[in-house]
């Protein structure tokens, strides 16, 4: 094996990665807190989960984010980006997750890393564009849910110096709110990304029904949608998508350890103030306790996560298994406050009106994007023991 | 805190740590080591660990940042790296494990300057076996619960007690001990005291027998047993406050112990290395999904802890000082426990036999290490204890008392 260089003590979490998380920290707590969220997208359930309609998010707030830079954290400088290190957008996105920011940054910034990984011109030429605020999601998962970079769903084919595609796309993030998509396609053996503007002639979006209020989903429709070649933004999809994925997962698991820590202090401030049989809550150990079995899952995805985060910056061969590491522990942990904390919170935690039903949704939607805990373990098998023997 | 960026002396040292654990390593044991040190049963393993302590602590490698007065070596930030590279080279453990990390940084935190000169060598260096004289019958959990008295006559002070798992104590030279010298209040009613125990008048110590069949740990009597008042650690009526330093080295909340203590081998490649021989209904243990699923949690569990003990020495990287620290003692003792659990079910029918047995999967380790693992997430504050000084102390939960 190659010599893989040191890995910083500290993750490579120096100053100026403080400095942008504490200040995402400030901004979000200002612009968008608890109640601000629920006024948001926690009005009457109806227009969304019986109308509908995707779920609904404040421009206005993304028109400032985009302000702030935050599209551009992971374009390169040299494309007009901040270049941030994947553990400075790590801290931040925790921040994100922390507040269930609905907006299209996360598939934005999952793009941001494939468009970064091909390093055609094609490519730089779109990650400037993201830099300067255009919105991009990603189409690659197939009917089945087959998220991994080989599963894709749309077929290509010629048509003098054209390409027409067509087929469908499914589980696309956000895709009701950005500019763009990245799509993987097959075009005989292989395999290209192609960026096609979400208005294109022969394009069509149905919103899936999702539970998740922070964000959207879509199944995207491709009827003989004609992009001109320029377009291809690699002909090495799957390499170049393999190479982004631990990126892509870390991103996810980063939005789920803050929406888990949310959770957990959100529940632990239940605790000290619900009083019963004359008590805090807090006092109960059968309270007590699984707060704190909370807090150690918690602590270790986010460990992994800045391990993972680190090993991608490094470019080491060990960012996949890092990574899948990163997302099994924060979807476990994900999944263990989210019950916790509905439970604790007793009837009121069952009720549209509490808080908790919206975190406890984005969890959800979380552990099961890019494969859950247990799809990750799989994965993580194949390395670290070997394939299953043919029988 | 530890620093994150090690200086060039620091870099300098784990070469020299490296390179002398590489030739020096110890020659094979004359029998089988116990798992941990503090279950050390033999005259023969004695000899060996503790003459192994004694060369890696001539080397350097133990009491590295203790002062030179006190049989340091004198350095600063050493002796982190020296418990790395103790674990990296996989070695055996250091026998004098409550000498090194209960008894020395007690003592150097609260000890007169003639008790570090007297205690602190020989429990670097290993020749003065150290016990703990903590828990009593009926004193376990609710560890202030002491009934174990210290009476002052003259300038002496006469003991009567009877302290229980006192791991090592048929070695010790010295005892830890905790007693109550006041009824008047529970807490500011203990003193501690540095106990001599080896041949010592009213001193009994007798073996208990643990679950696995093994002794190991004992029981200590003190029948007027007589200790001289320069042997009391720190004020009478602050024996709580000493005791709760002892204990925050002992969960391993907090550096500065005499040295490292190795954890054996990677507990995942054992795993996995028993799942490929392992069968569960004609297949290979190691291409059954459910297995291979439990063994990569249990790795993601292992990288977890690694990866903690880095993150904790980046302040920036964790909301609470004391919440990473704190959880240690939990996750260590129950990442140990499920790792042997579950040998125990990947060895499947061949979990049945112990360690006499010839055909028992790596010598019978799988049940010995589970039935055994209940002695860590018991002693030092049991798991339901530290879950309870994690709900209070860092999540800031009512107190369950």
């Amino acid at each position: 094996m190659a010599q893989q260089p040191k890995a910083p003590t500290n993750f490579g979490f120096g100053e100026d990665e403080a400095m942008l998380r504490d200040l995402a920290r400030r901004f979000l707590a200002e612009k968008i807190p608890p109640h601000a969220l629920r006024r948001l997208v926690a009005g009457p359930p109806e227009p969304v989960y019986e109308d509908g309609e995707p779920a609904p998010w404040d421009r206005t707030l993304w028109d400032e984010i985009v302000e702030l830079g935050w599209t551009a954290l992971a374009v390169p400088e040299e494309d007009n980006g901040a270049g941030v290190s994947m553990v400075g957008v790590v801290a931040l996105l925790e921040e994100v997750g922390r507040h269930a920011l609905p907006s299209p940054l996360i598939p934005t910034l999952a793009s941001s890393l494939v468009l970064r990984t091909a390093g055609t011109e094609r490519a730089r030429n779109l990650n400037r564009e993201i830099a300067a605020g255009k919105t991009v999601s990603l189409v690659l998962a197939d009917e089945r849910g087959g998220w991994e970079p080989a599963h894709a769903p749309i077929e290509a084919r010629r048509e003098g110096s054209a390409l027409v595609l067509s087929g469908t796309g499914f589980f696309v993030q956000d895709a009701s709110k950005v500019d763009s998509l990245l799509v993987v396609s097959r075009l005989g053996d292989e395999r290209l990304l192609c960026s096609v503007a979400t208005d294109s002639t022969g394009l069509r979006l149905q919103n899936d029904q999702i539970h998740d209020l922070t964000r959207s989903q879509a199944t995207v429709h491709f009827d003989d949608v004609v992009i001109e070649t320029s377009a291809v933004v690699s002909d090495d999809a799957d390499h170049v998508l393999k190479a982004a994925w631990p990126g892509i997962l870390v991103l996810v698991a980063a939005d789920l350890v803050g929406c888990s820590e949310w959770q957990l202090q959100t529940t632990v401030e239940y605790a000290k103030q619900r009083v019963q049989f004359d008590r805090p809550l807090g006092f109960f150990q059968a309270v007590k306790h699984p707060l704190v079995d909370a807090m150690v899952g918690i602590d270790r995805a986010r460990s992994l996560l800045y391990h993972a985060a680190c090993e991608i910056d490094m470019g080491s061969a060990e960012a996949e298994v890092a990574a899948r590491m990163a997302k099994s522990a924060a979807s476990d942990a994900g999944a263990f406050i989210s019950d916790r904390s509905v439970q604790l919170h007793g009837g009121i935690g069952f009720t549209w009106e509490c808080d908790v039903h919206i975190f406890f949704k984005r969890s959800m939607h979380n552990q099961a994007l890019f494969g859950d805990g247990t799809y990750q373990r799989q994965k993580l098998a194949d390395v670290l023991i070997g394939p299953i023997a043919a029988r | 805190m530890s620093s994150t960026v090690l200086s060039p002396e620091q870099r300098e040292f784990r070469e020299y740590a490296r390179s002398w654990l590489a030739e020096n390593a110890p020659p094979a044991p004359p029998e089988r080591l116990p798992i941990s040190p503090i279950e050390v049963m033999t005259v023969g393993q004695r000899d060996y660990l503790q003459s192994w302590q004694r060369r890696c602590y001539d080397a350097g490698l133990v009491g590295a940042d203790y002062p030179k007065e006190y049989g340091g070596w004198g350095h600063r930030g050493f002796q982190r790296i020296a418990n790395q590279e103790l674990h990296r080279a996989n070695v055996p453990a250091l026998i004098n494990i409550v000498g090194l990390s209960m008894a020395a940084p007690t003592i150097l935190q609260h000890g007169t300057e003639e008790q570090k000169r007297e205690f602190i060598p020989g429990a670097l260096s290993g020749e003065e076996i150290w016990c703990q004289g903590f828990s009593e019958p009926g004193a376990g959990s609710d560890l202030a619960n002491q009934h174990t008295t210290a009476v002052r006559d003259g300038g002496d002070w006469i003991v009567n007690g009877h302290k229980v798992w006192t791991s090592l104590g048929h070695f010790a030279k010295w005892m830890i001990l905790l007693t109550r010298t006041s009824t008047g209040h529970k807490y500011q009613g203990l003193t501690y005291f540095l106990c001599p125990i080896e041949d010592h008048p009213g001193v009994t110590v007798r073996p208990l027998i643990k679950m696995t069949g093994e002794s190991g740990f004992n029981e200590v009597l003190l029948e007027n047993v007589r200790i001289p008042d320069t042997y009391r650690l720190d004020e009478v009526g602050k024996g709580w406050a000493v005791a709760m330093t002892t204990l925050t080295f002992e969960r391993g909340a907090e550096e500065g112990a005499g040295g490292g203590f190795s954890e054996g081998a990677n507990p995942i490649e054992e795993l996995i290395a028993l799942a490929r021989s392992s069968w569960r209904n004609g297949v290979c243990a190691a291409d059954d999904p459910i297995s291979r699923d439990a063994i990569i949690e249990r790795a993601i569990v292992a990288e977890g802890i690694r990866q903690s003990g880095r993150r904790a020495a980046v302040p920036e990287l964790c909301d609470h000082p004391m919440r990473l620290p704190l959880q240690q003692k939990l996750v260590l003792t129950e990442f140990g426990q499920r790792n042997a659990r579950l040998g125990v079910d990947i060895a499947g029918a061949r979990s049945t036999l112990y360690k006499r047995d010839e055909r028992a999967p790596d010598q019978g380790h799988w049940p010995l290490a589970y039935m055994n693992s209940y002695g860590y997430t018991i002693a030092a504050g049991t798991s339901e204890i530290q879950r309870n000084i994690l709900g209070e102390r860092v999540l800031g939960l009512a107190k369950s008392k």
